[in-house]
């Protein structure tokens, strides 16, 4: 019989722990595949961050280093420099990426560090139980915005992947969901193409991943994937946000 | 015959970490200790090494942080409200059990303070000054040449006990320029860094984390760390003495105030007082026992430090009220001098030394 699919190599059979309706599990999933398709398993290294995503280490089957809260990028430049023809990643939530380190994250894509980040947005604080986020939408309800979000006392939304699109280091920033078979299947193709990015030396590449928190949104797995769809999608629009087909200094 | 150069502090320390084989450099530029980076940024691409000036201290300690899960020997510096910063990651790659050399060039403070050397970075520096039960090796050289040793040793005690060393300098170290002789030392082979983090290969994969969520296992990674301390102060502790083998009144203070402490024991033998000094050169271990052997054979102990009674608290330990101990500091960038040094201790043997 032909196997038509399975687990990839560089999954781990070891059960997800997220919670039901989350899509940690698909993205790391689909991260595992690339590695695969790619063939770079030996040689990549991950970086995890703080909060749910810390445990993708337990999952994907490639070395792996996790520090502090927002600090991934600067520990990922640290290995790169050290270690320029490895495949170096950092996977962060958008409290990690997107508050607390944001100059980190900025600066590596600035730089044109030639890392590539994942960076998945569900618009709360996951772990730490549903505060706001620099991604909350406006009128979004959390844990520390019980009236919703506003304006005027919290601020804006945060559009991390269009900020550092005009960096001149970045060389691929994309932003994709997974609630549909077909944003699945583009996601998995912005992945490669990051991954591509960073071994072809063009700079600084990631990939935004639009992401449900049912547990946190208090929602159900289908409501949360509507409300995404409904919500989310509208502000942070999804597709290529840059592409660059150069190293960076040599487009100046 | 070895060749002297003469150096400022800041490039001898620069110079002899790429010959002890470090190859990557992670700073942010602050006064007194910005000549160390400067002189990385040529001199690490020269020998196949990497500099790289971050955006700001909390960067600059993750990049150590990260270069040093791969196994490659890295060092970063700065000064006090820097080393402020660089706090998180130094708690973190002591968790993670990671080997680095971190600089501290210290000023006086506390907040921004100004850049004039002071040694009130003491309590920071050997206490922990993170987060949690972890303590960094600290090294207090007190001349450039001593600067230079120190940094060969840092690197090879950071690998040794896999935990981040810190060389405790000040301002006027890092600024004075004396001659100086590069004499690679020869150390004990090391273990292999199979921990480190190179990508997977063939192999199986290795992950480097600086947390535990199950508190037994936090528990234990402490236990391991404090085992780490005691082994460290039965194999590691060092310091220096000078003077007079029976003295009235020993002298204690490190760095910059050790030399200064020197000028005090020959003068005062010049003026007939029987003195010595004893030096910590490890701050952390502290050298407890010796200190506590040459207490005992004096009258009294006179601590001497740029702060205002940091290291005070250890000789007290260290000490543990056999003789009375003394202090005398200045702080906010402020040197004591020889003079007013020796007029103290002519006023205590004057009072025969009563508390
Ligand atoms: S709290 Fe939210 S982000 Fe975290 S695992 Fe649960 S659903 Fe996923």
């Amino acid at each position: 019989m032909k196997v038509v699919f399975e687990r990839p190599k560089t999954l781990l059979e070891k059960p997800f722990t997220y919670c039901p309706g989350c899509h940690h599990g698909l993205a790391q999933r689909l991260i595992a595949e690339v590695i695969d398709e790619l063939g770079i398993a030996d040689r990549t290294i991950g970086v995890g961050p703080i909060g749910c995503s810390v445990y993708i280490y337990e999952f994907i089957d490639v070395d792996f280093v996790v520090g502090a809260h927002g600090r991934a990028p600067a520990i990922a430049t640290g290995i790169k420099r050290a270690l320029p023809d490895r495949v170096v990643f950092s996977y962060q939530g958008d409290g990690d990426i997107a508050a607390i380190g944001t100059a980190e994250i900025i600066h590596v894509a600035n730089r044109g560090e030639l890392i590539t980040a994942f960076f998945v947005n569900n618009a709360v604080f996951g772990m730490t139980g549903g505060q706001m986020a620099p991604t909350t939408l406006v009128g979004q309800k959390t844990k520390t915005t019980p009236l919703g979000r506003k304006p005027e006392v919290h601020g804006f939304p945060f559009r991390l992947g269009e900020c550092l699109s005009v960096a001149e280091g970045s060389a691929y920033i994309a932003r994709v969901a997974l609630t549909r078979p077909q944003f699945i299947r583009q996601a998995k193709e912005c992945i490669r193409r990051a991954f591509l990015t960073q071994i072809e030396k063009k700079g600084f590449s990631l990939v935004e991943i639009l992401s449900p928190c049912p547990t946190n949104w208090g929602m159900s797995p289908k409501e949360a994937v509507d409300w995404l769809e409904q919500h989310m999608i509208p502000y942070f629009p999804l597709g290529e946000l840059k592409v660059k087909e150069c190293l960076p200094h040599e487009a100046l | 015959m070895e060749k002297k150069i003469l150096m400022r502090g800041n490039e001898a320390v620069a110079e002899a970490a790429v010959r002890a084989g470090c190859r990557l450099y992670f700073g942010y530029p602050i006064t007194p200790q910005n000549e160390i980076s400067e002189y990385l940024s040529f001199r690490l691409p020269q020998v196949g090494g990497v500099f790289l000036q971050a955006e700001s201290e909390v960067a600059a300690i993750h990049m150590v942080y990260g270069a040093a899960a791969t196994g490659a020997r890295v060092m970063t510096s700065s000064s006090g409200p820097g080393i402020s910063l660089m706090q998180e990651g130094l708690s973190c790659i002591a968790a993670a059990e990671l080997p680095c050399v971190v600089v501290n060039m210290s000023r006086g403070g506390p907040g921004v303070g100004n850049i004039q050397p002071a040694q009130s970075d003491y309590f920071q520096a050997v206490k922990g000054g993170g987060h949690g039960d972890y303590r960094l090796i600290v090294l207090a050289p007190s001349t450039v040449q001593e600067l230079v040793d120190l940094t060969y040793r840092a690197f090879y005690l950071a690998d040794k006990y896999r935990n981040p060393v810190e060389i405790l300098g000040d301002g006027m170290l890092g600024q004075m320029m004396e001659p100086v002789v590069f004499r690679e030392p020869e150390f004990p082979p090391l273990p292999p860094k199979d921990w480190a983090v190179r990508g997977k290969g063939d192999g199986p994969r290795k992950w480097i984390v600086c947390l535990d969520l199950d508190p037994k296992g936090l528990e234990e990674l402490n236990l391991r760390l404090q085992k780490k301390y005691r082994k460290l102060e039965e194999e590691d502790v060092d310091y220096a003495t000078f003077g007079n083998p029976e003295p009235e009144v020993l002298l204690v203070g490190f760095g910059t105030v050790g030399r200064i402490l020197r000028s005090v024991v020959r003068e005062g033998e010049k003026r007939g007082l029987k003195l010595a000094l004893f030096r910590p050169i490890t701050l952390f271990p502290f050298p407890k026992r010796a200190l506590q052997e040459w207490a005992r054979k004096a009258r009294a102990v006179l601590v001497v430090e740029m702060n205002l009674g940091q290291m005070l608290e250890d000789v007290e330990l260290a000490v543990q009220g056999e003789v009375p101990v003394f202090f005398l500091g200045h702080t906010g960038g402020v040197i004591p001098t020889v003079e007013e040094i020796l007029e103290y201790v002519c006023r205590l043997l004057r009072k025969g030394v009563r508390v």
